[in-house]
């Protein structure tokens, strides 16, 4: 028997692709944000609105990871953004060779802000890099207060937390969940991490997310 | 479920060592961090699907789970993490950065020269 000191990245081929989307971004000084989340959390709602609310100051386009369907594309469509449907048939997380060929397909040069909606799912997407500036974890009220406890890469590696559907705080007694705890264990697990409670139906909180958002592609232009 | 994905990379970049070699792949260790995990019932599944009828068929993975690593802020020694992390085992302060969790590595391959 002969052993042999491999020491590869198991992942590399996607490493690889990544790094190419990396590098178009940042030339083109572009920023890049990879939305991960549970599904329902309300990722498409709140874009939509992003996009609505912020569409005079920024300029921004979508790529759309789901198993199925182009039903979210179709409503980022509606806001007259950009969008590139990516269907990932039956695998859990979008890789970077399809943010790559996405890439392709978007007008980059023409935009400020690139949004990347992953496929719903807390796990997966997370161990995939696609060369994105951000992540950005969105954690919906119902889901409860103990994701980031139960989920911790993700919490760990985003650089951003939205609490979305905070309109189901203010119920009354219908939703447990203790925001404290949220951003206490969010915390402890990534210190920098920003976040920013919002109701991507009403609108609340959402202030914060875009002055987030306008320094974020600031810092990149100049 | 990403460790189907994860077994077909690993098929991959093993085939390719044990080609290079020209011997048969026997077993091979992967080590991986904390927020990088596999489930290692459900890679070994998956890598012994794919691997039949393939030079890699019958190879033992070998998977070791490294630990999270934090510095503490105050003392400046580094640590396991376990989380939930109340604070740095020696002087017990609470502030602490996470380092760089392990990345998902194949890190050593066993050839037979003699099998092929």
């Amino acid at each position: 028997m002969k052993k042999i000191d491999v020491g590869k990245k198991i992942l590399s081929e996607n490493e690889k692709y990544a790094l190419e989307n990396a590098l178009l971004l940042t030339e083109r000084k572009k920023l890049c944000l990879n939305m991960i989340s549970s599904p329902g959390s309300g990722k498409t709602t709140i874009l939509t609105r992003t996009i609505n609310e912020l569409r005079s100051g920024i300029k921004m386009g979508v790529i759309e990871g789901d198993i199925e369907t182009d039903i979210d594309a179709e409503r980022i469509r509606a806001t007259e953004a950009p969008v590139v449907q990516i269907n990932t048939e039956g695998a859990c997380h979008l890789s970077a060779v399809q943010v790559n060929s996405a890439l392709k397909a978007l007008p980059v040069e023409d935009l400020d802000l690139i949004f990347i909606e992953n496929v719903g799912n807390l796990v997966c997407p997370s161990a995939f890099e696609l060369g994105e500036t951000a992540k950005i974890v969105v954690l919906s009220v119902p889901e409860g207060d103990d994701k980031p406890a139960k989920y911790p890469a993700i919490f760990a590696k985003s650089k951003v937390l939205l609490i979305n559907k905070i309109d189901l705080l203010q119920t009354g007694g219908q939703v447990d969940f203790d925001i404290e705890r949220v951003k206490a264990d969010a915390r402890q697990l990534n210190k920098r991490i920003e976040i920013f409670p919002v109701s991507g139906k009403t609108g609340e909180g959402m202030g914060s997310w875009y002055d987030w958002l306008d320094r974020s592609v600031k810092s990149l232009r100049f | 479920m990403h460790e189907a994905m994860v077994a077909q990379s690993l098929l991959a970049t093993i085939s390719e060592e044990a080609a290079k070699h020209n011997a048969k792949p026997v077993s091979a260790k992967i080590s991986c961090g904390m927020l990088n995990p596999v489930n290692d019932e459900v890679l070994r599944f998956a890598f012994e699907a794919i691997a039949k009828d393939t030079p890699c068929e019958g190879v033992k993975l070998q998977i070791e789970h490294k630990p999270l690593r934090g510095q503490c802020q105050n003392c400046n020694r580094d640590f396991d993490v376990e989380l939930p992390c109340p604070g740095c085992p020696e002087c017990g302060s609470e502030d602490f950065a996470l380092l760089p969790d392990a990345p998902l590595m194949l890190e050593e391959v066993e050839l037979d020269p003699g099998a092929d």
